[in-house]
C-alpha cells in the first residue's frame, strides 16, 4: 500500500461501480453453480448411502480428503487436466461441498425418529413415499443447515479461484494486490463477507419458512 | 360395520436358532379385541407384527378373512390394517389434519370426502376439529396425541387394528380414560382388534380374549379374561394373573350377575302391622321402605314401630349404600365392607329397588363357578 492511502478511494469506487457490479455477479454465478453440482451429487450419493449404509464411511473419507486439499494446491493440480477454466474452478468447489452436504442431508434422513418410521411403514408407505414425505420434509432443517455452510464456505473459496482466471471478487482482490492500491482489495474483500453474511439470512429465512412446525412447539 | 377374523396357524418365527414365537395357533373372532399379553420376551409384539407384515414368519400362515397376508402385496395389505403403537408416530411436520388423512390420501381419496372423515374421526376420538385440525403434534398433550394415533388408524374403516401398547406412555389417569374411551368406540365399531400389553390389568380390562404368552414365544392360555382368572391354565399363568385374581375377577363381574336376595319391603302409607308381620315371616328385624316409585328410602327396625298407623319416611332409622345394577361387584364388595349392615341395596337405572346384596351372597356367587362362567361362554 502507498502511505497516506485512504482504505477506499470513493471516486474509484464510483468510477468502477459496473465493473464491481460484474465481479460481484459472477461470484454468485460460481458460488451457485458449485452449490448447485455440489447438492445434486451430495444428494445422489446420499441416497446410495440410505440404501447401502455400508458406503458412508467411504465416501465421507474421500470428501474429507478433498476437502483437506489446500485449494490453492487443487486449483493447480488441476491445470494440467482442465487449463484454465470454470471447469477447474468448479472441480474444486463442488468438491468441497460434497463433505458438508453428504454428511448433513445422511443425519438429517438418519434423525428421523424411530417410531415415526415405523408408523409410516406400518401404515403403507413405499419406501419413495417414506423419503419424499417423512424422511426428506424432516430432515430439511438439518440439509439446509448443511447448505448455508457450504455457501458461506464457497463464497470464501471463490475468491481463490480468481488466481486461475475465473473474475467473481477474487479479480479485485488480486488486483488491489498487483496495483498496490487499497481500494479494489478492500471492495472485494468486504463484498465477499457481506454476500455470505446476506445468503446465509436468506437461507435463515427459507428454512423458516419451509418447516413451520419446528416453530410451534409449546 | 367392517369387521375379519384373525387366525395364526401353527406360526413360528425364528431369529437365528431361538425361537421369538413357537407355533403360535389361534383365531381371533371378527369383532373381538384380543389382548396379546406376557413379560417382555415373550413374542407379543413379533406376534402381532406378523399380522401386517412387519415381521414374516419363518413358518405357518397368518390369515386375515381366510387369506394368507404373504399373499398380499405388504403396503396395500398394511393401508387395509389400522397400526398404532406406544409413541404414537404421529408426523411432526404435519398437522393432525394431515396425520390422521394418512392412510385415506395413500388410498386416493378425494379431498372433500378426506376432509369430512377426519372432521367425523376427530370427533369421534374426542376432539374438536376446529381446534386440532391444523395444529401441530409437539402442540397436543400426550393423550390428545394418543387419540389422534388412533383415529388415524381408523381412518380408512380397516378392519382389523393392530395396537402395541397403545396405552402405555401416558399417565394412568389417561390411561384409564383412553381405555374407557376406545372400548366404548369399539362398541360402535366393531372393527377386530389385536392389542398388546404387559399389564395384566388392562389385558383383563380390554380383552374379549386374552392370549396369554410366555418367555420363549409359547402361548399359555387363550380365554376370556373370566375364564382365565377363574381356571388358570398353568402355574405360569397363575403367577401372571397374580394373587389377587379373585379380586381382578369381582371387577369383572356386575352386581347384575349375582342372584340378588328379595329383601324384606314394604312401601311408604303401608299399615305398620303388615309390614312388621312380614318381618316376622322372615325371621327379620329390619324392612326395607321404598316410596311409591319403587325407589328405596331406607331400613326401619320393626320394633320401633308403633304397632298402629301407617309407614312414614321418616320412621326410616338406618341406611345402607345403594348400588347399581351395572356397579361391579369389586366396588360394591368395597362398600359393603364400609357400610355398618353389610348389605347393599340394588337399584335398577330408574332408582328403582331390585333387592339386596349381601356379604355372604356375594361370597357365594363368587364360589360358586355358575355365575363366572356364564359370563365366559358370552
Amino acid at each position: 500500500m502507498r502511505a497516506g492511502e485512504p482504505l477506499i478511494l470513493w471516486d474509484w469506487t464510483f468510477a468502477h461501480l459496473p465493473d464491481i457490479g460484474r465481479r460481484v455477479e459472477e461470484h454468485l454465478v460460481l458460488t451457485g453453480i458449485a452449490v448447485g453440482l455440489g447438492f445434486l451429487i451430495a444428494f445422489l450419493l446420499s441416497l446410495a448411502i440410505r440404501q447401502f449404509p455400508i458406503l458412508y464411511s467411504p465416501i465421507t473419507w474421500v470428501g474429507g480428503v478433498i476437502y483437506s486439499i489446500p485449494s490453492l494446491a487443487l486449483f493447480a493440480l488441476l491445470i494440467p487436466f482442465t487449463g484454465l477454466s470454470v471447469t477447474t474452478a468448479e472441480i474444486g468447489l463442488v468438491g468441497y461441498t460434497l463433505l458438508i452436504l453428504v454428511r448433513n442431508i445422511v443425519g438429517g434422513l438418519r434423525a428421523v425418529p424411530a417410531d415415526v418410521r415405523e408408523s409410516a411403514v406400518g401404515m403403507g408407505y413405499s419406501q419413495w413415499q417414506m423419503l419424499w414425505r417423512i424422511e426428506l420434509p424432516l430432515a430439511l432443517a438439518v440439509i439446509i443447515a448443511g447448505v448455508r455452510v457450504a455457501v458461506v464456505t464457497t463464497i470464501g473459496l471463490v475468491t481463490v479461484t480468481a488466481i486461475i482466471g475465473q473474475g467473481g471478487l477474487g479479480a479485485l482482490i488480486m488486483q488491489g494486490i498487483q496495483q498496490f492500491f487499497a481500494t479494489p482489495l478492500v471492495i472485494g474483500a468486504v463484498l465477499s463477507i457481506v454476500l455470505a453474511i446476506v445468503i446465509d439470512g436468506l437461507l435463515v429465512l427459507l428454512q423458516r419458512s419451509v418447516t413451520p412446525w419446528t416453530r410451534t412447539a409449546n | 360395520m367392517k369387521q375379519a377374523t384373525v387366525e395364526f396357524r401353527h406360526v413360528s418365527k425364528q431369529y437365528g436358532p431361538q425361537g421369538a414365537v413357537v407355533d403360535l395357533s389361534l383365531l381371533v373372532p371378527a369383532g373381538d379385541i384380543c389382548v396379546l399379553v406376557g413379560p417382555s420376551g415373550c413374542g407379543k409384539t413379533t406376534s402381532l407384527k406378523m399380522v401386517n407384515r412387519l415381521v414374516e414368519p419363518s413358518s405357518g400362515q397368518v390369515l386375515i378373512d381366510g387369506q394368507d397376508v404373504m399373499s398380499v402385496e405388504p403396503t396395500q395389505l398394511r393401508r387395509g390394517i389400522g397400526y398404532v403403537i406406544q409413541q404414537v408416530g404421529l408426523f411432526p411436520h404435519q398437522t393432525i389434519a394431515e396425520n390422521v388423512a394418512t392412510v385415506p390420501r395413500l388410498l386416493g381419496w378425494s379431498n372433500k370426502r378426506i376432509h369430512a372423515r377426519t372432521q367425523e374421526l376427530l370427533e369421534l376420538v374426542g376432539l374438536d376439529p376446529l381446534q386440532v385440525r391444523n395444529r401441530y403434534p409437539s402442540q397436543l398433550s400426550g393423550g390428545e396425541r394418543q387419540r389422534v394415533g388412533v383415529a388415524r388408524a381408523m381412518a380408512a374403516e380397516p378392519p382389523v387394528m393392530l395396537m402395541d401398547e397403545p396405552f402405555g406412555a401416558v399417565d394412568p389417569i389417561v390411561r384409564e380414560r383412553l381405555q374407557n374411551e376406545f372400548l366404548r368406540l369399539h362398541r360402535t365399531l366393531g372393527t377386530t382388534v389385536l392389542f398388546v400389553t404387559h399389564d395384566i390389568d388392562e389385558a383383563i380390562k380390554m380383552g374379549n380374549r386374552v392370549a396369554v404368552m410366555q418367555q420363549g414365544g409359547h402361548l399359555a392360555q387363550y380365554a376370556p379374561p373370566t375364564e382365565l382368572l377363574a381356571h388358570p391354565a398353568s402355574d405360569f399363568v397363575s403367577r401372571f394373573v397374580g394373587v389377587d385374581r379373585g379380586l381382578k375377577r369381582l371387577s369383572l363381574l356386575k352386581v347384575a350377575d349375582v342372584p340378588l336376595e328379595p329383601g324384606v319391603v314394604a312401601h311408604i302409607n303401608d299399615p305398620v302391622d303388615v309390614a312388621r308381620r312380614q318381618a316376622e315371616l322372615a325371621e327379620a328385624d329390619w324392612v326395607l321402605l321404598l316410596d311409591h316409585a319403587d325407589a328405596p328410602l331406607g331400613w326401619i327396625r320393626t320394633s320401633q314401630l308403633d304397632s298402629k298407623g301407617t309407614l312414614r319416611a321418616d320412621d326410616v332409622d338406618a341406611s345402607s349404600p345403594f348400588v347399581h345394577q351395572e356397579t361391579t361387584l369389586r366396588d360394591a364388595l368395597s362398600m359393603l365392607l364400609a357400610s355398618d349392615v353389610q348389605t347393599a341395596v340394588v337399584v335398577d337405572d330408574r332408582n328403582r329397588y331390585t333387592g339386596v346384596l349381601s356379604l355372604d351372597r356375594l361370597g357365594i356367587a363368587f364360589r360358586s363357578e355358575t355365575a363366572p362362567a356364564a359370563e365366559s361362554v358370552a
